[in-house]
């Protein structure tokens, strides 16, 4: 590369790259690919092993898996429409109340409500209830959840027990103690994802807002939601996703009964628990169709995850600003 | 928004509005916290007329146009001495909500700002705000014409305002900003983020207006000024007490300002000398 030197003058500094620069450059981008690759590997044989070790189930049970509700490993039955329905069920349930309050909380923090310093102390506290582990979760359901709720559930059954949502009484684990502290778990993501729709909105656009003579409240709900508003929604996606997922607080307070009910203190089932609770003691037969409930859940997942993060990149696309 | 009290208005018989002027601007100080940003102006702007703000960059002018609609209250640590009648009401009086004086008194932006909704939506936003009981589509209509944009988005008055170009975005704020028929449009600096062509349209759109419109220009453009306004306030900095701090040198018929300027300061700006 000696052809540009002879433009310069003698005292010039500009040079070259020398070889190690070159090399340094070519192997650090070779390695950033092969991590992405990976990623993505990874995800293909999950999704293939699994896949794979469900083909037998199956090719027994075909699609009659997901419509039956009876699982009897003695009989060799199994069917899963009750723990869809228990994981659908807990999971709305809890992305109800969780996303109320991870969008409130979102709003509270990133709007000036509070001093800077006690903002950033509470979005703190927010973040730490992500760190809890699951177990601790369970254990403060069923010794403090759902000894508060059961009162509470049981006098709502006596009075409006004509209401299908009230129609049982809670004895002990149920949908709603396992639907609030789902609540409370997924929390902290709607809360930062929200936060980051939220502050991603242009301050110019806040502004025109204002001189157009909104109250704060105003602008919030005329504006800045409706501008946020997929971003949020992406965030009600993605704490959908991990309240989906959900294993063992969810196992521990749920009841695993595998019952169709409408009633918010019936026990029931989801199709994590089921896996994580029947595994350890399963045959070869029920092995095969844990596998399959296994992939049923992966792709409910995998498939409400997509769709999130696909909500998301379009709010950024609508308001023109790039975030990556 | 910050505690933000007007210190005692000093209303007297003396310096009572001047007939045909819908805003008088009398500025004592105007603070950021410690920082004085402007001090001792005056200014009034009269009804009909565009009133046009310029002078060096930081000088203040659009401090003074945003302290109008007390836009400038939702920045902290803002203070303001002095007073500013709006007809014969002290903007600044204590029992006066900021958000009912923007609702009278228009506001557009230097970056077009509509909002990620419909270009109907937009327009009717302020109607919609204001509990607008009558034809909502015929103010739309209305004040999409007015703004000179009404032929180019009439058939797509459902796609979001952000997909118009810049210029035709900045008529879609002006149309949003008079849907409401405030008495007063107050523009700050509403084309230095267009281009040529898309400005022109603008400064031919101010001419308009100003019919109907009370308009307050801030620009950093001279010829702009020159072009489109009848009054001209020229502000300059003063960097003597370590600070900068914004004043007014002259105001005065934008030909008198351009042409025949009683001030020292105002020749050496209007001349080029100092930007």
């Amino acid at each position: 590369m000696k052809r540009f030197e002879q433009f310069s003058a003698s005292d010039a500094i500009s040079g070259p790259p020398s070889k190690a620069d070159y090399w340094v450059d070519r192997s650090f981008r070779t390695v950033t690919h092969l991590c992405a690759w990976l990623i993505l590997a990874i995800v293909i044989a999950l999704l293939w092993q699994i896949g794979e070790k469900a083909i037998p189930a199956i090719r027994d049970y075909h699609l009659g898996f997901l419509t039956s509700a009876v699982w009897d490993a003695n009989k060799d039955q199994f069917g899963i429409l009750a723990e869809i329905w228990g994981t659908l069920y807990s999971s709305i349930l809890g992305l109800i109340i969780g996303g109320f309050f991870g969008v409130v909380m979102a709003i509270f923090l990133t709007q000036d409500f509070l001093p800077p310093l006690l903002a950033a102390f509470f979005r703190t506290i927010v973040e730490l209830l992500a760190a809890i582990p699951s177990v601790v979760y369970g254990l403060w359901g069923i010794f403090v959840v759902v000894p508060v709720l059961r009162p509470v559930a049981n006098w709502l059954n006596e009075t409006l027990g004509w209401i299908p949502l009230f129609s049982t009484t809670l004895s002990g684990p149920g949908l709603l103690p396992a639907a609030l502290v789902l609540a409370i778990m997924i929390l902290p993501t709607i809360a930062a994802v929200s936060q980051d729709a939220l502050r991603l909105v242009p301050y110019r656009t806040k502004e025109a807002a204002y001189g157009l003579g909104t109250t704060r409240w105003e602008a919030i709900l005329r504006v800045l939601l409706p501008t946020a508003s997929a971003g949020i929604f992406g965030a009600l996606v993605l704490g959908f996703g991990r309240a989906l997922g959900e294993t063992m607080a969810v196992a521990m307070l749920i009841g695993n009964s595998n019952q169709i009910t409408l009633s918010l203190f019936s026990p029931a089932n989801t199709l994590a628990a089921l896996l994580a609770l029947n595994f350890p003691e399963a045959g070869k037969v029920e092995v095969r169709a844990l596998m399959y409930a296994a992939l049923v859940l992966l792709l409910i997942t995998l498939l409400v995850n997509m769709l999130g993060t696909a909500l998301m990149h379009r709010t950024s696309k609508a308001l023109g600003v790039k975030t990556r | 928004m910050s505690a933000i009290r007007a210190e005692k208005t000093r209303i007297t018989a003396a310096d009572a509005t001047p007939p045909g002027v819908v805003i008088d601007c009398r500025i004592d100080k105007i603070y950021y916290g410690d920082f004085v940003a402007v001090r001792d102006s005056h200014i009034p702007i009269e009804k009909g007329k565009i009133t046009s703000f310029i002078g060096p960059s930081g000088c203040g002018k659009s401090t003074v146009v945003r302290c109008l609609n007390r836009m400038n209250d939702l920045i902290k640590g803002f203070r303001f001495e002095g007073r500013v009648r709006f007809y014969d009401q002290d903007v600044y009086a204590p029992d006066v909500d900021p958000v009912i004086v923007r609702r009278h008194m228009g506001m557009v932006f230097q970056q077009p700002n509509p909002f990620s909704m419909s270009i109907f939506d937009n327009v009717a936003f302020g109607l919609r705000l204001n509990r607008y009981k009558g034809n909502l589509a015929e103010r739309v209509e209305h004040a999409l014409r007015r703004a000179a944009l009404w032929d180019e988005v009439k058939d797509k008055l459902k796609t979001n305002g952000l997909s118009l170009s810049g210029g035709q975005q900045q008529r879609l704020c002006i149309a949003r900003a008079i849907a409401t028929e405030p008495m007063v449009v107050l523009m700050d600096e509403p084309a230095s983020a267009l281009d040529p062509i898309a400005t022109r349209k603008i400064e031919e759109l101010m001419v308009e207006l100003k019919q109907k419109y009370t308009i307050a220009l801030v620009t950093h453009n001279m010829q702009q000024a020159l072009r489109v306004a009848d009054k001209t306030a020229f502000f300059s900095v003063d960097i003597s007490q370590d600070g900068r701090t914004g004043y007014l040198v002259e105001f005065g018929d934008t030909r008198q300002i351009f042409e025949d300027p009683k001030e020292q300061l105002t020749q050496e700006y209007i001349r080029g000398e100092f930007s």
